[in-house]
């Protein structure tokens, strides 16, 4: 099969791209201590979290933009940038989905995603963030009922400041990074979980971000706390509409497990990647991180990222608690002229800590995919264990396919597997597929599907089937 | 339904296929037999439509149309279906998603809708019955770690499934014992009749014990040099390859 | 900064001393200095030292050596024995008198720097560099800068060279430590074929630094066997930066075996630049007491239907720390290419510690490309099983630790060199287990 061809059946259009006409209130762009004031006073926070926005901004104005991942993009004007931006109600937020802007409905719709079915459906609460405000949260009382609290970022400060002040930035310092260091400036708005000691979270939470407003960077936080032998399924998926400005993501997501608790946090990610020639798409880096604090908890990252023209991304998860478990399942699709540097960090310090990576790379068209991973091994991490497996898959001449493992052992207890293979789709598989009678595009698609298995199976169901569906297989779940 | 004409094919500028002639009607079993090397991979790879095959001259054409204009799919789903001598193995696409797949593209093909799950795992099920395969097979990643004999096996079971209005068996006898040659066998003898074809591609004699061909060609050095009933291969077991060609074709 | 003023004046002095010099050399001394002096020594910020530190190196006060003295009952005691044509550096100053060159062939040069730029400095000028630019690095630089000797080995084309051409390096125990900045040029014509041995040794209580550069340049199909037994005395500090530049259907294999030194740093680099050249990366680095052994190894393929094959074993022992980065890069449009690269460490102790990184950078894609790695201790099931048989324990560790480092040593047909390797990592194992016989039971108990 020509190269060519194979380029054709990977090149799709972006199906998620169109703009919903809602009128936002967005402040100009630029960023000072005045807009940070703007947004703190917008969201109605008390004092001690402005001082808290202003602590990261100081730090952020010393520390430099990271250079060391394989990605090329121009410099970012963070003062082109508009931080604000909000439905023009915010005070009268609907309370049921039937008070929802149908337009904002219909744009769910043509997403594929039928929020009220789906949320009556499969017993999945609903987060929904649009332009930065939450609009709508739904189950809240079954939530409530399990003790389980499920608000948005905005509501956990003003209703739950002793929460917020105990974990906000204990796992993700402000000055952690430089874009978690924006972030804890300028967050406008998240999640915020809560599920109580020895609770069960009854569904699997659920959030779909959008970046909307043009030129509007988005700066969501999420903060996730399981207490002793809680445990939660988290989804998080994302697409945005076609628009030709590059559009900046900077999200912070801390996770924190305590004894026995189970946090899985699940994310499709498909952003407007950009046009064939590199132009619009969203410049996305995200500092995601779990800390397993208590003995035997564990944090499960699966990602399956297919979006952004950008991508700088390492969920990672700190292994502190003895016998705690993390994990990252990966599948990362870069076409176009779309960059990805991602991978995982796992930091074992608690003894008996075990960690599991497994990563799947394709990289079609002109595009390049790094995977970049730490797996550090602490003295007193007896008995530590990990497994990393890293695969590339390439389609066509044009891609690149790296893989950047790093492996710091410090404990001769420790075993530290790494297996990493790069190769293309082969050309005898194809052929048994086609003559079997599937098309070329159907062939390729299973093939990819196949080559991704070990991650989708980590995936909650219904994820699972978008995922699939975002690599655009017509493979229903059917038989099984 | 198919008809091969002065057919002549070159890999890696080496020509392997040297002017070849067979025509095969419906309802009928043809086997092709010949030494290694002679080219009996080559012909039915062919009309698959596997690449780095250079058709230079000659014509293959399926109910009247030009197959070397179809597309490796389009084949297939016209109903010309290639069994492997040596099946590929796909890591994590499971059997009944290939099945599945490969069952639906046929029937969009010929205007047909998905079939119904229900109605395509009975099916599936009562194939996979007839190979005495392990229904748990299904699940497995396609050829992925299987035997060969489980690899032939599943090559006729998706014949079975996709009911092919000729199939292309190479070599399906080799690596396979005597009690899974039998169930290979009657698999492929299930498939026969008055609208279906087969061709048979083997180096033995011993697989026509089990199918009995309507017509045997014997393929030498990229040509048919002779043709006869079951009874040629039969002659052939006796004498070898070099004899039967020695002797002045009748 | 005072660190590489130290350098610098070092290098004065000797200039001073020199008198005149061919004006390339002057030329590519200064820019060698003032890229040293512009970079000054790496930090741990710097990606490619982020796990090796060179204070060490860079607050020691060497000097340069003056002369060559050493005994020759000293130096028989730690050559090789092996029957070879042998160079031997002392503190990197040629020793004539441990040299023997005799009954070489016409078609083959073997001979201090000194003595090929005496004879034709020209000849030296061309190829000199040409590899390992001063941009390489800071310690590429600074051999530059001081480069005065080394060894030049040329092979006409088609010469097969009937024996291994020795280079061996002396460290000499002094009042004063001292520096060597040894410079190698290896060029092979067309279908030549040798084996260089490349020995570092000294004196145990000896403590100075050796910063070699070697330029390897392998034309068409010629066969390179290089091996590296650096058993430096365990205060020595070992810089070495090797530079392969493969033609069309060369074959280069390194056998990097590191037992030595207080702090190492190897980078090993090829450039698979024709169709068809291969390149061979043996690596075992054993570390104990404080040792830290750094490998860095880069396998560019600029070219279609190139090979580039890798296997590292690393064993560490006390507060021993490895370190191993390999690299395969694949160029846009070298297509049928297939990478391999294996890396396997084993800890013996609590305190050990190996940061490992194997990287592969593919920008085509018909290229069949892997890698492994692996960290981990010994089974305790096999020295349960060894023991089982009536082996003490501390043999059964030596045998598997063997074991561990036979996938590399089984490729090394030179027994002097497998010998050495042998005592250093299992210890003086009992008579009765030669080391063919033992590697092969230890890995038959591991499988078991």
């Amino acid at each position: 099969m020509a190269t060519e061809e194979m380029e054709q059946l990977v090149r799709r259009d972006y199906k998620e791209g169109f703009v919903t006409d809602i009128e936002s209130e967005t402040v100009p762009p630029g960023l000072d201590e005045s807009t940070i004031a703007f947004i703190s006073n917008k969201k109605g926070e008390p004092d001690w979290m402005l001082q808290w926005r202003l602590d990261a901004y100081h730090q952020w104005l010393k520390m430099k933009s990271p250079s060391w991942a394989h990605l090329d993009y121009p410099p970012i004007d963070y003062q082109a940038i508009s931080y604000y931006s909000a439905p023009k109600r915010p005070e009268d937020m609907p309370q049921s989905l039937d008070e929802v802007d149908p337009k904002l409905l219909e744009t769910y719709e043509k997403l594929g995603i039928p929020l009220h079915e789906r949320a009556a459906l499969a017993g999945v609460a609903v987060d929904a963030v649009f332009d930065s405000v939450s609009v709508t949260t739904t189950f809240k009382k079954e939530l409530g009922e399990a003790g389980v609290i499920f608000c948005s970022i905005s509501d956990a400060i003003r209703d739950y400041p002793e929460l917020i002040k105990q974990y906000l930035g204990t796992v993700v310092p402000v000055a952690d990074n430089y874009f978690a260091a924006l972030n804890s400036a300028v967050f406008t708005d998240g999640s915020f979980v809560f599920v109580p000691e020895g609770v069960t979270c009854p569904m699997e939470l659920s959030t779909y971000f959008r970046i909307n407003a043009a030129n509007t960077g988005q700066f969501e936080r999420t903060l996730i706390i399981c207490e002793s032998r809680a445990q939660v399924s988290y989804l998080e998926g994302c697409t945005a509409p076609m628009r030709d400005e590059n559009q900046l993501h900077a999200a912070v997501v801390e996770l924190v497990a305590l004894e026995d608790a189970y946090i899985k946090y699940s994310t499709v990610q498909n952003w407007y990647p950009g046009d064939e020639n590199g132009v619009g798409g969203i410049y996305n880096f995200v500092t995601k991180r779990g800390d397993c604090r208590g003995d035997r908890s564990r944090i499960s990252w699966t990602q399956v990222e297919t979006g952004s023209a950008i991508t700088w991304k390492y969920p990672s998860c700190v292994l502190r608690g003895k016998e705690s478990v993390g994990e990252f399942y990966s599948v990362a699709v870069t076409n176009g002229r779309q960059q990805a540097d991602t991978g995982t960090k796992m930091i074992h310090i608690g003894e008996g800590t075990r960690s599991y990576i497994v990563s799947k790379g394709i990289s079609a068209g002109r595009s390049n995919q790094s995977y970049r991973g730490l797996v550090k091994i602490g003295p007193r991490a007896k008995g530590a264990r990990n497994f990393t497996q890293c695969d590339s898959l390439l389609i066509g001449d044009t891609s690149g396919a790296h893989t950047f493992p790093y492996q710091e052992i410090g404990n001769s207890t420790a075993t530290v597997e790494h297996e990493a293979t790069t190769s293309k789709i082969g050309e005898d598989q194809l052929f048994y597929c086609r003559s079997r009678g599937i098309s070329e595009e159907d062939a390729v698609s299973m093939i990819v599907n196949g080559f991704c298995k070990d991650v989708f199976q980590e995936l909650p169901m219904e994820f699972a089937v978008e995922a699939e569906a975002l690599l655009n297989v017509t493979l229903e779940g059917a038989v099984g | 339904m198919l008809e091969v004409k002065d057919l002549h094919v070159t890999v890696e500028k080496k020509e392997i296929l040297k002017g070849l002639n067979l025509t095969i009607k419906a309802g009928e079993v043809h086997a092709i037999m010949g030494p290694n090397g002679a080219g009996k991979s080559t012909l039915s790879a062919v009309i698959a439509g596997k690449e780095g095959y250079e058709v230079t001259s000659g014509s293959i054409t399926f109910e009247g149309q030009d197959v070397l204009e179809m597309e490796i799919e389009e084949r297939a789903q016209a109903g010309l279906l290639l069994g492997f001598q040596y099946p590929v193995e796909i890591p994590g696409v499971k059997n009944i998603y290939l099945l599945k797949a490969a069952l639906n593209a046929q029937r969009a093909a010929r205007g047909e809708g998905d079939m119904p799950a229900p109605e395509f795992m009975k099916l599936v099920k009562e194939k996979i019955a007839q190979m005495q395969m392990d229904p748990s097979f299904l699940q497995r990643a396609v050829n992925e770690g299987f035997s060969g004999g489980e690899k032939k096996r599943n090559e006729i079971l998706q014949m079975l499934v996709l009911q092919p209005k000729l199939a292309m068996l190479d070599e399906i006898d080799s690596g396979l014992d005597i009690d899974a040659m039998r169930v290979v066998a009657d698999g492929v003898n299930s498939l026969r009749d008055s609208k279906r074809a087969i061709l048979l591609v083997t180096h033995y004699q011993r697989l026509l014990d089990y199918i009995v061909p309507d017509k045997v060609h014997v393929l030498m050095d990229g040509r048919i040099v002779k043709s006869g009933d079951a009874e040629l291969a039969k002659e052939l077991e006796v004498q070898g390859y070099e004899d039967i060609v020695e002797e002045p074709a009748a | 900064m005072s660190e590489v003023i130290h350098f610098l004046d070092v290098l004065k002095k000797r200039l001073a001393q020199r008198g005149s010099e061919p004006t390339w050399i002057a030329a590519r001394r200064q820019a060698g200095a003032a890229r040293f002096e512009a970079m000054g020594f790496p930090t741990r910020r710097d990606e490619a030292w982020k796990y090796t530190n060179v204070r060490q190196i860079a607050q020691g006060h060497f000097e340069l050596a003056e002369d060559a003295d050493y005994s020759s009952a000293k130096a028989a005691a730690l050559t090789l024995p092996i029957d070879a044509y042998r160079l031997t550096f002392v503190d990197g100053v040629f020793s004539a008198r441990l040299s023997d060159v005799e009954g070489l062939p016409e078609s083959v040069q073997v001979m201090p720097l000194s003595q090929a730029l005496a004879q034709n400095h020209e000849a030296v000028g061309g190829p000199l560099g040409r590899l390992t630019g001063v941009e390489f690095s800071p310690f590429s630089a600074l051999n530059t800068a001081f480069m005065e000797e080394g060894a030049v080995i040329r092979l006409a084309p088609g010469t097969v060279v009937d024996k291994p051409i020795i280079l061996q390096f002396v460290s000499r125990a002094g009042e004063q430590p001292v520096m060597s900045h040894p410079r190698v040029l290896i060029e092979a014509a067309g279908r030549s074929q040798a084996t260089v041995i490349e020995h570092h040794m000294g004196d145990s209580d000896a403590a100075n630094f050796t910063n070699l550069v070697a330029e390897i340049m392998l034309d068409r199909g010629a066969i390179l066997t290089h091996y590296k037994l650096q058993e430096a005395p365990l205060a020595d500090l070992h810089i070495a930066s090797i530079h392969v530049e493969q033609r069309r259907d060369s074959r280069y294999t390194s056998y990097n075996l590191n037992l030595g030194g207080g702090l190492v740093r190897n980078d090993l680099v090829t450039d698979l630049n024709g169709q068809g050249a291969e390149a061979n990366f043996y690596g075992l680095f054993y570390g104990q007491g404080r040792q830290h052994v750094d490998n860095h190894t880069l396998a560019n393929h600029n070219a279609p239907r190139t090979f580039s094959n890798e296997n590292y074993k690393g064993i560490l022992d006390d507060r021993a720390h490895g370190v191993f980065n390999g690299k395969v890069v694949v160029k846009r449009d070298s297509q049928k290419i297939e990478g391999f690269q294996s890396n396997a460490n084993l800890l013996l102790s609590d305190r050990a510690e190996i940061d490992t990184k194997p990287e592969l950078e593919i920008y085509a894609d018909d290229v069949k490309c892997s890698h492994g790695s692996t960290t981990g201790q010994l089974d305790k099931e096999a020295i349960y099983a060894l023991r089982t048989r009536g082996i003490d324990e501390q043999t059964a560790r030596g045998l598997l630790t063997l074991a561990f480092a036979g996938e590399v040593m089984e490729q090394v047909d030179i027994d002097a060199i497998t010998e050495r390797v042998e005592l250093a990592v299992a210890g003086k194992l009992p008579e009765r287990f030669n080391l063919a016989g033992l590697v092969e039971i230890a890995a038959a108990f591991n499988e078991a």
